[in-house]
Parts: C-alpha cells; structure tokens; sequence
C-alpha cells in the first residue's frame, strides 16, 4: 500500500499545476469562456506541446501510456483551475474510446491527430429520454455500401459544439433498452445529416442537441459489441470527474478559508465565530472524502468489472453528495460575495455542482451501489 | 500509487487470520457479534492469550515488550480482530497509562506497573472528567497537597469507565490552585484499595453499569506514585490524546456491524419481501457502505503517512468525527431493521447463557439499547465538537 506518486506522475502534476498557475488567472479564464468558442485555442496548443493531450495512449502514437491515477493526476490539477477546454470530451470520452476499439489503421490517424491537438471530440452517448443511462440508445446506425447512416437524437453533449469529431453510440440490434447490439461510430460533425444546437452550460462550458438525420458513420470495433468499451472509457470519465470536483472542491475550501480569516464583522474576522469554524471544519471533511474515493477509483480501473464498477459508482455518488454540501456552504460562507459572478468561489461552485449532472448523478450511481452491494473487495 | 498490500502485509495478515482462527475464544467471538454482554473474565482471557502470543502492546517499544510493528501491520491487525469479533482491548492500561509510564516514567515506575498491565494482572481506569470538567477538561478542582512523603488527594471524578473493575486509577490532580489553568496539574497513579476512595455506580440510559463516579476523601497517595514532574501532568495529558490513534476510525468494527446487518435485512420480511430489498432500507444502506469506503480510504491514508514518518496529529480528528458517526448511523438501521420488536427491553436476554424464551427476532433483543448506548461515542473521547475545535485550530488555523 503506496500513497505516494511516482516520479512520472509527480512530474505531472508539477506540469499542470504550473500551466494552471500561470496560464489561468481567473481573468484570463473570463477572457476564455465569455468568447464565442468558450476556451481557448492557444491553451489547447500548449497542452499539445506539453504532451498532456496524450496521456491515456500508447507511446507509439506519442503517448504517455498512463491510466486513472495519471489522469486524475491532471484532472485534479485542470479542476483547481478550472480549466474550459474539451479535454475531458477529447481525451478522455472520445479517445479512450476510439483506442479502446479502433483499428490500427484508424488509431494512427485518429489518436495521433488528438495528441498533436489537431482533432477535438465529443461523445454522444446519452440521449433525451434515458437520462444517465447510457444502455438506453434509440439512435440507429444501418449499413450502407461499405459504411452506415445513423438517425437519432443525443443530448447534452458535451463540447458538441466545437467537436471536429463526434464519437457517436448508436444501436446495430436489439430493442431501446439493450445492453448488447451497441456499436461506435466516428462521424464527421460537419457531415451531412449531422445538425447541432450548441449552447453555454450554466458552469461555463459548451455543449450541444444533436441530431443525426442519415449521417455518414465509420464504425470503430466490432458491430455490436462496443458495451464493455464504453463503460471502461465512462469509468475513466468518472474518475477524471471526481479528480476534477476534488481539485475544484480543494480551491473553494482554501477560497473560503481565506475569506472567513480577513472578512471583519462585529470587529472580528469572521472566521472566529465556531458556529463557521464548524462548518469550515465539515466542508474539509468532505473534501478528505472526495479525495479518497477519487484514489480509490481512479486504482479500480483495473479490478474484476464488479468490483470496480461498485467503486466508481461509490466514488461518483459520493463527489455528488459531499460536492455538493462543498459548494452550498462556500457560497455560504462567502455571504453576499459568493452570490457575485465577479467573485471566483461563485465558479468553482458551479462546477462543482454541474460535475453531478454528468455521467450519472448521486441518484444514479447510489442505485448502481444499491444493485452491487454483495460484491466485496476479494471479488475476482 | 497502489492501493493494495503489498505480499509481506498480505502474508502478515493471514498471520493474524490464522491466529483469530485458532486463538480467538468462539463464545467470546459470539457475544461480541450479537452485542451480548461481555464480563470482565472475558477481557481478561482473550487479553492473555493475546499476551502470550506477544501482541498485547501494539504501541510499545519493542524493549517493552511491545511488537514494534508497523502503523500499516497495526491497522491489518485491529481491523481483522474488530472483524472476527475479539473485543476490544481495554485502552487505560496498556494504550492510556503505560505510554506515559514509558515517556514520562522512572525505571522504577516502568518495572513496577508495565508486566502486570502486558499480563493484565491489573485493571486501570481513568481518572480525568470531573462534574464541572468535561470538554474543559482543565478546569478540573481534584486536589492533591503534598505532606512529607504523601499526597493527600481530594475531589471527586466521574464517567470512570469500568471503574468497578479497577485496581488502579491514573488520575489528573490539581497541585498548585495558584497557577494558571493547565500549569498547576499533575499526573498520579493511585491504588484503588486506598482508604478514603469510594466508587458509585452511574446507569445509562440502556440500563448498564458502565461508568462510576469516584469520591476520593483524604486519599494518601505516595509521592513515588507521580508521573513526571508536579505541576507537569497536563504534558502528559496532552502527549496521550495525540499518541497512536490509527484505530480511532473503527473501520473494522463497522465492517463486521455492517455485514451483520445485511445478514439480519435480509432475513427479515417486510411486506413480504426481505428488507434489504425494500428501496429506502437498501438506500441508506449503500449511503452507509459508501461513506464506509470513503473512511476506510481515508483511514488507510491516514495509516500510510504514519508509516512514511508522518506524526498523525490533527488529522485522527477527522477519523474520530467520521468513524463515529457511521458507527452511529449503523445502529440505526439495527434499530430500523428491528421494527415494532426495537421496543421490547429485557436486559436479562444480554446475557449469552439465558436459556429463556427471546421477543420478536433473536437480533432485536439489543438494537436500541445498543443504539442509546453508542451515543456515547460522539461524547466521549472529546466530542465531536471539541474534534471539530481541534481541526479549527490546528489544521485551519482558525
């Protein structure tokens, strides 16, 4: 039992901290969302040149071959600043996927475009009558000539609406509710028959309705078989998720310290009133949670599909129900100023909240937990 | 970063297993699964076995007598005994008082007291709350005056944890009124045999004889018995509330209370069904197991930075906060899961050889004496309030 990061995942985290650090100054973060696109360009080159768009893939495309606790690593560090670009949509939805199934001929040309930061993703996976419930695909694909034409509806798509690419699920066999018969697609997003309704999500980040009407779709992996991939790859996004609430949880609790130590009433800070010393004391509380339950996923990854998948609906439940008192209390405790969207704790709430509504929420995943209950931590 | 053990703690773990197996009495194990009661020749025989196997003395140093294990073994080894049911080792000999005999103590003292507390020949309770001193523990007023080559003790203390049992009480003192609070205490070690001591049992709310109130009345206390310098005890005082607190989490013990529940949920019906099927019962079970696995985690991180040199400080605050409350919120659903039958109280059916007839479920007999009784655990020990001062102070800065 090790704690500690190796050499390479420290080197890491230094990497994305000192980006963060000096690339994201909260004003330059404004600069970013309030622009058309929602993140910048620049920032997605210098993750490129830093090698960060990488980190899940192969050395041979130029990767850094790491799994959950390198990229909770650097979700962790992204959710300390809270960073705009698609990298969660790129790489860890999109890419993880496309790796996960694709042949080798279409990983030499997709994932070393995503590492070289020519190509931005997006999974649409969900879709607006199954919530959270990723099996719940209407959306069909039918063979055509040599490919497929996909008709169906997603929703809330992440980065849908700067994506070059859509990695789309969609049904090959089987009725709406299916586990089996799901199959992958990469479709060109300015293909036609592809029409997307972009939006600003109320954290600051973008997303889209989209709707496939006939698109042309090249399939990745075999046909219908793509369920086991797809919950990897949404494992891995939860993971990256709840390093990311963790990371953001950790800067609204240092933010709110900070305040409650220099805001003066009744001639004190206000930090000196136990009835907040209590309450600061359970919002750090909750973030020790967040924390574990992120280690404790992000080195589930690779355990029997029961165990891990107990964990990560556990950790995911859990950032939702600890998030969320996180948040509520640092707008709180920051009394009219964390009400202000000049003041930052205000975003880093917001994030922190929305993380809930992506990849399940605490609901969702307390019914997963509730289904997995008999599985203990010897499970083969 | 590896969660796992590695193969020497795995090995060190089936070590302990095999030895629970074959060591740890099965009626003692039995009580302590179904919350019956456990009597004092209880304690005191699984303590010697555990004395003969040389893991009495978690925290000692090895010269001791100690096992001079690791904060990672340690943990292993409390988390398997809470999970195959061993009681509770009973903390105010060999984790309360022997510590502070081995930091602040003469040979003299060590030679005296420390083999018959590894044997437990000898019951220690504690002898710090007072009526007027509780989480202002300071404040207490029991006094001793020194005369030649005596102490003369006065003053009373209370919530004396299995003081009826006791030979010996380590007690904070008052011994100089005129210093400043925390200045003027001192640590005494004093023979419950003394004339002048009288021990008053205090009912809780479940009925039980737990704790004592302990009057000392012109007790004469040898002045070898002091511990450290006079007007020093508080140094002492302070070094125990932070010494080795890795178990304070209790992960173990609500593992095995967890498991036992689901056993119970799933036997009893309702509405025809098992209850571990009815949707909220099974909810606040999944909320009790996540937060479980979230304490555990934090616990073991807890446990690893001990084991990298890191001093837990502050830290077992969180621990003891979490720990508790879950321990707490299992009881309740014991009591949920009993229904109607969570009101009966026969306290006669505690004892594990009543032969008579139980009401309602075998398991129901216990729950809600068992969950008034855990109230005492966000009480004791510094509340959770006091806990959350702590974390205020020391880590926040506050």
């Amino acid at each position: 039992m090790d704690f500690k990061l190796s050499d390479e995942q420290r080197m890491l985290e230094e990497t994305v901290g000192r980006l963060v650090r000096d690339g994201y100054p909260f004003d330059v973060r404004e600069k970013a969302r309030t622009s058309e696109l929602g993140y910048s360009t620049d920032m997605w080159q210098q993750f490129a040149e830093l090698g960060l768009l990488g980190v899940p893939f192969a050395e041979d495309f130029g990767g850094f071959n790491g799994g959950g606790p390198e990229l909770m690593v650097v979700a962790e560090g992204f959710g300390r600043g809270l960073v705009l670009e698609p990298y969660l949509a790129t790489v860890v939805l999109g890419g993880t996927l496309i790796n996960a199934l694709a042949s080798d001929a279409q990983k030499e040309t997709l994932i070393s475009a995503i590492i070289g930061g020519e190509l931005r993703l997006a999974l649409a996976a969900y879709e607006p009558q199954g919530r959270y419930d990723h099996t719940q695909v209407a959306t069909r694909a039918d063979k055509q000539g040599d490919g497929y034409v996909i008709s169906g509806q997603k929703a809330v798509v992440l980065h849908g609406d700067s994506a070059d690419k859509l990695v789309v699920i969609a049904r090959t066999s089987g009725g709406d509710n299916d586990r089996d018969g799901l199959s992958a697609f990469v479709v060109d997003a300015g293909a036609e028959g592809v029409s997307r309704r972009g939006y600003p999500t109320i954290d600051g980040l973008h997303a889209a309705e989209i709707t496939f009407d006939k698109a042309a779709g090249e399939r990745l992996g075999e046909e219908g078989k793509a369920i086991d991939a797809l919950e990897k790859t949404l494992a891995l996004g939860i993971v990256a998720l709840c390093a990311e609430a963790t990371g953001a949880m950790e800067v609204a609790c240092d933010q709110t310290l900070a305040y409650i130590k220099e805001r003066q009433q009744f001639g004190v800070p206000i930090g000196k009133f136990q009835a907040l010393q209590h309450r600061m004391v359970e919002m750090r509380m909750e973030l020790e949670k967040a924390r574990s339950m992120t280690i404790l996923a992000a080195c589930s990854l690779e355990a029997a599909p029961a165990l891990r998948a107990k964990r990560v609906a556990a950790a995911k439940a859990l950032i939702g129900k600890s998030g969320r008192k996180v948040a509520e209390e640092a707008i709180q405790l920051h009394g009219g100023m964390g009400m202000m969207e000049e003041t930052a704790v205000s975003h880093y709430a917001k994030r922190i909240v929305m993380i809930d509504h992506q990849l399940g929420d605490l609901g969702y995943h307390m019914q997963q937990l509730e289904g997995l209950l008999d599985v203990d931590d010897d499970a083969a | 970063m590896d969660i796992n053990y590695t193969p020497e703690e795995l090995a060190f773990r089936n070590e302990v297993r095999a030895f629970l197996d074959e060591k740890l009495p099965k009626d003692i194990a039995s009580k302590v699964k179904n919350s019956q009661h456990l009597g004092k020749e209880d304690t005191i025989r699984w303590q010697k076995i555990l004395n003969e196997q040389g893991w009495m003395a978690l925290h000692w140093p090895k010269e001791y007598g100690g096992t001079g294990w690791s904060p990672i073994q340690k943990h292993i080894f409390e988390e398997e005994c809470a999970e195959y049911g061993a009681p509770t080792v009973l903390p105010f000999g060999v984790n309360m008082v022997a510590p502070v005999i081995i930091k602040f103590g003469t040979e003299e003292q060590k030679k005296t007291y420390l083999p018959s507390i590894l044997n437990s020949d000898v019951w220690w309770c504690q002898g710090y709350s007072e009526p007027g001193a509780g989480s202002d523990l300071a404040g207490l007023k029991t006094k001793a005056v020194r005369e030649g080559d005596h102490y003369v003790v006065n003053g009373q203390k209370t919530w004396t944890t299995l003081g009826q049992h006791a030979d010996w009480i380590f007690c904070l003192v008052r011994t100089d009124p005129n210093a400043k609070k925390q200045e003027g205490i001192s640590f005494l070690l004093i023979d419950m045999q003394t004339p002048g001591i009288t021990v008053r049992p205090l009912i809780t709310l479940d009925g039980e004889h737990e704790v004592n109130e302990v009057f000392f009345d012109d007790v004469k206390v040898p002045v070898e018995n002091l511990v450290g310098e006079e007007n020093k005890g508080w140094t002492c005082a302070k070094y125990l509330l932070t010494f080795e607190r890795t178990g304070i989490a209790g992960v173990g013990q609500s593992k095995a209370a967890l498991k036992h529940l689901k056993e119970v949920a799933a036997k009893v019906q309702q509405n025809g069904k098992p209850l571990i099927e009815d949707p909220l019962f099974r909810n606040r079970l999944a909320d009790v197991e996540m937060e479980l696995m979230a304490l555990e985690m934090t616990n073991l991180r807890t446990v690893a930075a001990a084991q990298a040199g890191g001093v837990p400080g502050a830290e077992s605050s969180f621990l003891k906060i979490m720990g508790t409350e879950l321990r707490q919120e299992i009881t309740d659903l014991f009591r949920r899961a009993a229904g109607p039958y969570a009101q009966p109280f026969l306290p006669e059916t505690f004892e594990a050889d009543y032969g008579g007839d139980m009401v309602g479920p075998d398991f129901a007999n216990t729950v809600s004496a068992k969950y008034f009784n855990m109230r005492k655990l966000s009480i004791f020990g510094g509340s959770n309030e006091i806990q959350k001062n702590i974390i205020a102070k020391m880590i926040l800065g506050l």
